[in-house]
């Protein structure tokens, strides 16, 4: 048993839903209590989509627990046939259904339906959201996916993109243009837009795109075995990983690989005057595995941040991000628990963090900006405007929304150098960015709370609490935690101006 | 809650941003060793309930909430929660009671909550008014102000705003419910030997003035001192509301299942704002609890109870409402096919009741309806 709030993933049969929810002319039957419909409204509302999703809920109730539910099931699936009249069922259990035991598979496949039928096994009670995204993909593939006439034209399929998934919609459309640009047509993007008919077409394509390792791998991988289609391993986020990108499509299509451009302005924002003072900044990186390594890579090599934390929430991309983090001297940090993810910040203070919509209210209740780089999101997350992450376009989007949160250069300089000054006094915070503006008491006081444990036997001189009020408050409660660290591991009970200068220089990177 | 990856996932979502204040609740999450062995999930509960009192020292009462598959495994919490009660004794309460969605619509939660409460509370034969159902404090005070000038003095409102607060109830207890899903409190406290007062549900001016005219009716209130009393701001509804339902009036409104609340609001849409009802669903109803309302509607209305999502879309297609209640997962899509909607979980959550709320509660309903007059670029996509 584990206690939880917040849940950075939903589970599996939330997945599977994701992908009917993409697709079109699929339904799910899923075998579920009625309060389950609740998923309902994250595509509804979040994803803001104007049709219900594919799904039909048999809704069964404690009463009709023991013989009965088989039944309901079988008439839910008859009725959803009837009305909806898809062209692939979907059935599956949710977590409850799964204690009961009935055989949705089995049950589906007795009816004798027109229509293909894939059994989803979700299972509940081990995995999560994104595995029942890749699984259920995984399945339909596997069922309607054969071997068919390669096109002559040289076209690929983009793979991965489902419903309500981070900024999927737009980059789509980015990496489309970015393929088109080096003469390679879409054949089939899946799940997101394609039917089942489409499905059995997959294997038309010279090779596949693949977006989004957490919801297409496994199916990508079974698609490299039976239907020879090899599969891109580079996630094109950021302006090199783009480049590289393109790059690996050139080398499968076996053409040589030239000086291949991208035509995003992040090189030149980046490389601008203005941008000098994003050096070295101190950045914490949290999300979705994929996002996360990309992430970190634009941080480090096209921004010129400082990564000192990394870390992803979905498992099955542990290995990875450990391993990335080990090349940026870094341990990662592989939690689904928010509350460590909260305490690796606090310890960290970094001047931004890039995560989900979870680390965003972490980084207003600690008073450090943050951008959101990865799913869990909320509405807000998905945009009316066009705002890819992937390819040229999408690093421009990155370049704004990360630097957007920050205090700008000049007024770093301004509040640092006017802090006695009431109109930029510390409490002012970033003006352009009120949701963000850090006040004096908030960014204190987590610093003196977590101190309380080690540095509760320790007392600021006066002078030297002075001298601490005068450095920035971005780093301010660091400085102190520091400084009181310091001033505990040596048995020093006082601190004075001399302690704070002597643990800065120990500390000093 | 005691359940699944799903009901953490649930609560999640619903709670919206509420999630991120330090909430109190939280779901202990049934994993694949919790299902092999009872004795071990058990075992894990108590872990669990330590390590949370001994986190949150505050908390005075704990719920143990059963979901789906807490039900379905046969967790015994009922015996849990005596259990950890006594563990605890004094400084923390455990109650038990089931919030499962196969037992369960939403605010039956509230209901099967405070049912489980009123059956924990010491036997009290004063005479005295209790208030069934968890209210806005704003809300709750104006319903004590008019209550107190009244000269009721003696009022017990259920929930209280304090686990531990004294409280108990017998047969001198009259109670009256100002919600109208609270059926299975409503039968305890009948059991408890208190004494039902029927009355439609405190919405809008007329729903408010009789459902205190019920209260002293019993209590022997003097006519002049209820006029006295309710003359002022029931007036002051008044005018409210009609400025708000000029928008409402003549327009037809269709309401599917989802709060119980659908019963009492229809009566007030319709008696007070002009609304045509069509059709007025509702997930459950206690016909002893909203009967009053269902009197004064059920001439003009289709009734439905339960529901059959699919059955009630093709019903809305076909008298084409001009306002529709509904879930947030069917909003958007009849938006998208030209229908103006209302989201009902507002309504729980809104203050509604009583009389200073009542244009607000029409201007809920009217919103939509303006809004959907005053946008000139077509909605679907
Ligand atoms: S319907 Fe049951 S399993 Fe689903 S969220 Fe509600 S209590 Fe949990």
């Amino acid at each position: 048993m584990k206690l939880s709030v917040w849940t950075y993933e939903g589970p599996p049969h939330v997945g599977a839903i994701r992908v009917a929810t993409g697709m079109k002319k699929v339904h799910l039957v899923l075998h579920a209590p009625q309060g389950d419909t609740y998923a309902d409204l994250l595509f509804t509302m979040i994803e803001r989509r104007n049709h219900r999703p594919p799904v039909t809920y048999t809704t069964f109730q404690a009463r009709d627990l023991g013989s009965d539910t088989a039944t309901l099931f079988k008439d839910a699936c008859l009725e959803a046939y009837e009305r909806f009249k898809p062209d692939l069922l979907l059935v599956g259990a949710s977590c409850t259904a799964e204690l009961i035991q009935d055989d949705p598979g089995g049950l589906a496949e007795a009816l004798g339906l027109p229509v293909p039928v894939v059994a989803l096994e979700l299972p509940s009670y081990q995995r999560k959201e994104n595995f029942g995204a890749d699984e259920t993909f995984y399945q339909i593939v596997r069922k309607l996916a054969h071997p068919v006439e390669r096109s002559s034209e040289i076209t690929c399929n983009l793979i991965g993109p489902t419903a309500l998934g981070f900024r999927h919609r737009d980059d789509i459309v980015e990496i489309t243009k970015l393929l088109n640009e080096v003469g390679v047509q879409v054949n089939v993007c899946a799940p997101m837009h394609a039917t089942p008919d489409d499905i059995t077409n997959l294997g038309r394509a010279h090779f596949n795109v693949l977006m989004y390792p957490e919801t297409g791998e496994t199916a990508c991988r079974h698609m490299e075995r039976t239907l020879g289609l090899p599969f891109t391993k580079t996630v094109p986020i950021g302006v090199s990983a783009t480049k590289e990108f393109v790059e690996e499509v050139l080398g499968i299509i076996g053409r040589s690989a030239g000086e291949s451009s991208i035509a995003s302005r992040l090189p030149w924002y980046s490389a601008s005057v203005d941008s000098t003072y994003l050096t070295g900044k101190r950045v914490f990186i949290f999300g979705d595995g994929s996002h996360v390594m990309t992430a970190a890579r634009i941080a480090k090599e096209e921004i010129g941040f400082d990564v000192v934390g990394v870390g992803c929430y979905n498992r099955e991309m542990a290995r990875p991000v450990r391993a990335m983090a080990k090349e940026f001297g870094l341990d990662a940090l592989i939690t689904e628990d928010y509350l460590e993810v909260e305490a690796a910040i606090a310890d960290l203070s970094p001047e931004l963090i890039l995560g989900t919509q979870m680390e965003r209210h972490i980084g207003k209740r600690l008073g450090i900006p943050c951008a959101v780089i990865s799913a869990p999101v909320h509405v807000q997350d998905f945009p009316a405007r066009y705002s890819p992450q992937m390819g040229a376009e999408g690093a421009n989007v990155i370049f704004d929304t990360w630097v957007h949160p920050l205090v700008m250069g000049l007024e770093e300089h301004l509040l640092t150098m006017f802090r006695e000054d009431f109109e930029f006094s510390d409490t002012a915070g970033p003006s352009h960015h009120a949701a963000h503006s850090p006040n004096q008491e908030i960014v204190d006081q987590p610093a003196s709370v977590t101190a309380s444990d080690q540095g509760a036997n320790v007392i600021w001189l006066s002078d030297a609490e002075k001298e601490l009020r005068k450095i920035p408050f971005f780093v301010r409660g660091k400085a102190r935690r520091n400084t009181e660290k310091y001033a505990t591991d040596r048995g020093v009970a006082q601190i004075s101006i001399e302690t704070l200068y002597e643990a800065k220089a120990h500390y000093a990177r | 809650m005691v359940g699944s990856r799903t009901c953490a996932h649930l609560l999640q979502s619903a709670a919206g941003v509420m999630i991120f204040a330090e909430p109190r609740f939280a779901t202990a999450i049934l994993e694949e060793t919790d299902l092999a062995g009872m004795a071990d999930a058990h075992q894990e509960l108590e872990r669990v309930v330590s390590d949370l009192l001994s986190r949150r020292p505050d908390i005075k009462r704990l719920f143990l909430v059963g979901s789906c598959p807490s039900e379905v495994i046969k967790l015994d919490l009922a015996t849990m929660a005596k259990k950890l009660s006594k563990k605890y004794y004094p400084s923390v309460n455990v109650v038990n009671f089931s919030g499962s969605g196969i037992e369960t619509t939403f605010t039956q939660g509230e209901d099967a909550c405070l049912e489980a409460v009123i059956r924990d509370l010491p036997n009290d034969d004063k005479t005295q008014l209790a208030v069934l159902g968890a209210l806005p404090d704003v809300v709750q005070d104006q319903m004590l102000r008019l209550l107190t000038d009244m000269g009721i003095e003696d009022v017990l409102v259920l929930p209280q705003q304090t686990a531990g607060a004294p409280a108990g109830v017998g047969k001198n207890t009259h109670f009256i419910c100002a919600q109208p899903f609270l059926g299975a409190a409503y039968d305890e406290m009948v059991r408890r030997g208190a004494n039902a007062i029927h009355a439609p549900f405190p919405f809008g001016a007329n729903g408010t003035t009789e459902w205190l005219a019920a209260i002293a009716k019993r209590f022997g209130v003097e006519q002049d001192k209820f006029d006295a009393v309710t003359a002022g701001p029931k007036a002051r509804a008044e005018r409210a509301i009609a400025k708000v339902s000029e928008t409402l009036t003549g327009r037809s409104i269709f309401f599917f299942p989802d709060s119980q609340l659908e019963v009492p609001l229809a009566r007030f849409l319709s008696d007070e704002c002009g609304m045509k009802l069509t059709e007025v669903g509702s997930p459950y109803i206690h016909r002893a609890l909203v009967g009053e309302d269902l009197k004064l509607i059920e001439h003009n209305a289709v009734i439905s109870e339960g529901q059959d999502v699919e059955k009630q879309l093709d019903r809305v297609t076909a008298c084409n409402p001009d306002l529709t209640v509904c879930g947030l997962g069917l909003a958007n899509p009849l938006e998208a096919q030209g229908f103006s909607t209302k989201w009902a979980i507002e309504l729980v959550f809104s203050p509604i009741h009583f009389y200073e709320q009542a244009a607000d509660l029409a201007g809920l309903f009217a919103r939509p309806i303006v809004r959907s007059d005053l946008l000139n670029v077509g909605g679907a996509i």
